[in-house]
């Protein structure tokens, strides 16, 4: 079977799956559930099946249909894309097991809608990670938005009907009034809209055009939550946390950042970005975006919101490797979509599973949460470490890379801000696990306090993705050298 | 036989009409018309084919040549016309048995039919003919049937909407007869063709300049241009569901492609684009009207009249794509005349499945209809997705043609403007979604689905325009073969 097939069917896996859970959900929830791991381990196999034909370097690919002269739906796998369907397809099985456990659990209703959707979801971003032009890219964009909004207002009450306003609202028009333009206008100015390696818009255009049109692309790619278009992002926490997890700290705000990594990398070029600096306010609205998201995440009660807005800070890391565009930090941004991905959905499982098991959502009630549940709470630090960028932990790499690209480009003043941003990680996120193993809980001062997990299908997952962290830093290597190419360009 | 399909396709439905009065038992004259609308399909596939084939048909009725007799000239333009028009009529007339029963008095019903076929027959006289008296005889044959479809209705407003209608709709058809008289007078023919060659000589003489006003004045108000829309929101929201479906997909279509005929094929664009401020007209009014129809359609009770401005909206972008003049403009213009007709039109029939249910178009009577109606909503929805011109339907398709034309003509802020103002319609459709799928059903409501026999048309239409919208080569490629013929660049 060649790259092209293989890619092929992934992209159908989850789209049939998703089409058939009404049917096979009629035979019960156990087959239904079967059925999606089934979909999963297939598809996430078959995803693997795919990297090594990446690190030779093939480009494999093929083209769908053409919806407008010169303009098909077209797929192409690189590097990037390999690492973003890796992550959203191997995480999508860890976050099945984990929604089972978790949506019954708590009873929720409506849970073939939830898993139909859940899986095209997934097709979205597989769709996105391997879009072979912008305007397959777009496309999947917006099956990404539209798929998840049942997703996020899955309550179907008052509360979630005002969350999917803003969360609907800001993504549609944020992508059709700036990202839609700028696609289009990139079409008109080069002619083509394929993603080149060094960028197709070299010579096309002056100075002047090109930085509006990396603002449009920037701020049009809502899903990458760059400030002051992130509000979307703390609205869709109203939905359930298996979908928080999987689709909020990953597959949909990573189909962002990606998308900006992606525009910068295949259609502007990092060498013409970093000959004209066109990039540079971009990285102070990053850099700005990093901090004061960190700063609102202090604020926050709500676990979480406080997650949301620590997303909000960690994606415009990712952001900031692209506008600095230097080796180091392109690939230190990419690097950090797999990272932050473990490190965050192991925090996001963890506030869910406190949630089924002690029916908590505001921080300053977890007093002593780590003496009821000692899984969670370590494998909370493990991810909050992650997430800080300290070693052992995965997160650490993807920074120090991020850090050593911005004393590449001079820009020392984001190092600080990088640095910045640590310790205001350390002081959001580690309060929770130290508060939680070095109080009691509240009404048993002194007292022996009985051990109350969620269920094991919680906190299987939990455990593995806060292995995962670790298992990162050791294998970081592996993705550094599958990443190396997309420096290529800059040699 | 052939040969003769031209004078076919309008003798067919011409003469069935007075025929269904002869007939009179209702059931016989639906049957009768339904056959009569697919036959009349056929035989403008047929002509589709042959203008494939051969380019330009021309046949000269009762065997008198041109100039002295009237001639059909049928070119790839108006066969599509032709073919829209009576495909729209055959499908919403086989929709029509179950929502007439609900919504015109029994004994009225076998009236339905005739006026409706006589309709049918004047939109497709307009599309069909050479010769300009000609365009204003069915002119007024297809408004005087449409006042009599209108006034129908039941509520009793239908009266004073169709008044409102006549007595606009006759200032138009006089202001379209001053102008074919002016034009008679100096050029001596009647015959489009004909007048074209002459009137080159006589480009500057004012009698010339008043007709072309007179003209595009008088036309403006069948297109419901903004400012002259005033008789349509009342006429589509009195109206029976299925005849409100019927005008909205095709009469204001038509009067369009009369406009871009008299435009293009009788004056030519240098004359209406160089010597007269056509398209600054047309570009300030069809902004404004997209922008207001759009707002004011926000704030709309009545779904049908939300509808209805939405239409006023829609037709400014057809306008808009004119007044660019170039090839990409005038196939979004082309483009979205058909595109438009296939989701205005669907969803007005999902309006009919509606109102045959509950009773009511307006908003408030709609809440819990996601679960009552799953099949008509999701309908509706589809078409709403495709009114805002999300990726893979239809909608998608004219906006990316009118943006490239705007930005061709580096008309950056157009393009801006023509985005921005697809969000109005995401404001409108997803009031609408949220009372369907949020708000509780009032107690007692149990699931009714609309009868297959409406449902399928519904689907029909809904379903060409998410196919129509992935395969484009059909509408755009054929719009942009006739946007050239237009232009005089040749495919």
């Amino acid at each position: 079977m060649s790259g092209g097939d293989t890619m092929a069917l992934c992209l159908a896996l989850p789209l049939i799956g998703a089409l058939l859970t009404p049917l096979i959900a009629r035979m019960g929830e156990n087959v239904r559930e079967a059925a999606t791991f089934v979909t999963g381990g297939t598809l996430f196999a078959l995803v693997l099946s795919l990297v090594p034909g990446v690190l030779r370097g093939d480009t494999a690919g093929f083209d769908l249909v053409e919806l407008l002269p010169g303009l098909a739906i077209s797929f192409k796998l690189e590097p990037l894309g390999m690492l973003f369907a890796l992550v959203a397809s191997g995480l999508w099985i860890v976050t099945t097991a984990y929604s089972i456990g978790y949506m019954r659990g708590h009873h929720e209703k409506n849970q073939t809608r939830f898993f139909m959707c859940f899986a095209l979801a997934i097709f979205g971003a597989l769709g996105v990670a391997f879009s072979g032009n912008l305007f397959t890219l777009f496309i999947f964009y917006e099956v990404l938005t539209l798929s998840t909004y049942p997703l996020v207002t899955h309550h179907g009450d008052e509360k979630a009907r005002n969350g999917g306003r803003i969360y609907l609202g800001i993504l549609i028009s944020t992508s059709i009034a700036f990202l839609l333009l700028a696609v289009v206008w990139t079409w008109n100015l080069a002619g083509t809209l394929d993603f080149r390696a060094g960028g197709i818009l070299e010579g096309k255009a002056d100075d002047k055009t090109v930085m509006i049109l990396l603002a449009l692309f920037a701020f049009g790619t809502g899903k990458a939550a760059l400030m002051p278009f992130h509000r979307w992002l703390p609205a869709a926490m109203v939905a359930p946390t298996p979908v928080s997890a999987l689709l909020h700290a990953v597959a949909v705000v990573k189909a962002g950042v990606f998308t900006v990594m992606k525009v910068i990398l295949y259609i502007f070029g990092p060498e013409l970005l970093r000959d004209t600096g066109v990039s540079e306010w971009l990285m102070y609205v990053a850099g700005g975006t990093v901090l004061i998201a960190s700063l609102v995440a202090m604020t926050k009660d709500n676990l979480k919101a406080r997650l949301a807005y620590s997303t909000i800070s960690q994606l415009s890391y990712i952001v900031l490797g692209a506008a600095l565009a230097t080796p180091a930090a392109l690939i230190g941004g990419s690097m950090h979509i797999a990272m932050h991905a473990f490190g965050k959905i192991t925090l996001f499982f963890c506030a869910g599973a406190i949630y089924v098991a002690a029916h908590k959502t505001e921080i300053s009630t977890m007093r002593g949460i780590g003496r009821v549940m000692p899984v969670t709470t370590i494998a909370f630090m493990v991810g909050a470490i992650s997430v800080i960028g300290l070693p052992p932990m995965g997160g650490a790499w993807s920074k120090w890379l991020l850090a050593l690209g911005a004393a590449e480009a001079e820009q020392v003043v984001f190092i600080a801000v990088l640095m910045i941003s640590s310790l205001l990680n350390i002081a959001y996120l580690l309060p929770i696990p130290i508060r939680g193993f070095l109080f009691a809980p509240d009404g048993h001062e002194g007292g022996k306090v009985a051990i109350k997990e969620a269920p094991l299908f919680c906190v299987v997952p939990i455990v593995f993705t806060a292995v995962g962290c670790v298992v990162l830093f050791f294998y970081a290597d592996n993705l550094y050298s599958m990443l190396l190419p997309l420096a290529g360009g800059g040699k | 036989m052939s040969a003769h399909l031209p004078a076919l396709q309008i003798a067919l439905p011409l003469m069935a009409a007075p025929f269904c009065l002869l007939l009179r038992k209702r059931q016989l004259v639906l049957g009768f018309g339904i056959l009569v609308c697919w036959l009349s399909f056929a035989v403008s596939v047929g002509l589709v084919r042959q203008t494939l084939e051969v380019g330009e048909i021309v046949y000269s009725l009762g065997g008198w040549d041109a100039p002295w007799g009237i001639e059909y000239r049928i070119d790839l333009l108006n066969a599509s016309m032709l073919a829209l028009v009576s495909l729209i009529a055959a499908i919403v007339l086989t929709y029509a048995p179950a929502s007439l029963a609900r919504e015109i008095p029994e004994s009225k019903q076998y009236l339905f039919v005739p006026a409706y076929l006589l309709s049918m027959t004047g939109l497709m006289g307009i599309a069909i003919t050479g010769d300009l008296f000609n365009v204003f005889v069915f002119l007024e044959v297809s408004s005087l049937s449409s006042y009599a479809l209108i006034s129908l209705g039941r509520d009793r407003r239908a009266l004073t909407a169709t008044l409102q209608y006549l007595v606009l709709g006759t200032i138009g058809a006089t202001f379209i007869l001053i102008s074919i008289g002016l034009l008679y007078m100096m050029t001596g023919t009647l015959n489009m063709a004909d007048m074209a060659t002459r009137i080159g000589a006589m480009e500057s003489m004012r009698t010339v300049h008043a007709a072309f006003a007179f003209f595009c004045v008088g036309v403006g108000l069948k297109v419901a241009l903004f400012p002259l829309h005033v008789w349509l929101p009342n006429a589509y929201t009195y109206a029976p569901s299925v005849v409100t479906a019927f005008l909205a997909a095709t009469s204001t279509k038509v009067s369009v492609y009369v406009l871009l005929r008299f435009v293009f094929s009788v004056y030519g664009y240098e004359f209406a684009f160089s010597s007269m401020p056509l398209d600054t007209m047309l570009l300030a009014l069809s902004l404004l009207g997209i922008f207001v129809a759009s707002a004011v359609a926000i704030f709309q009770r009545n779904i049908k009249r939300m509808l209805a401005y939405s239409s006023v909206a829609q037709v400014g972008y057809m306008v808009l794509g004119i007044s660019f003049a170039s090839v990409s403009g005038l196939t979004g213009a082309i483009v979205h005349i058909f595109n438009h007709a296939l989701m205005k039109g669907g969803l007005f029939l999902a309006m009919g499945c509606i109102v045959l249910r509950i009773g009511s178009a307006r908003i408030d009577d709609m809440a819990g209809l996601g679960k009552r109606m799953p099949l008509t909503m999701f309908a509706w929805v589809l078409g709403g997705l495709s009114l805002i011109g999300v990726p893979l339907t239809v909608g998608f398709v004219s906006k990316w043609y009118l943006i490239e034309a705007a930005l061709e003509k580096d008309l950056w802020w157009v393009a801006g403007l023509a985005l921005l103002s697809s969000l109005l319609a995401v404001l409108y459709v997803w009031r609408v979604v949220e009372v369907a799928y949020f708000r509780e059903a009032p107690a007692g409501a149990q699931r009714e689905e609309a009868p297959l026999s409406m449902l399928i048309p519904t689907w029909l239409l809904i379903g060409a325009s998410v196919l129509f919208g992935i395969r484009t080569e059909w509408t755009a490629g054929i719009a942009q073969k006739a946007a050239a013929l237009l232009l005089g660049v040749g495919p």
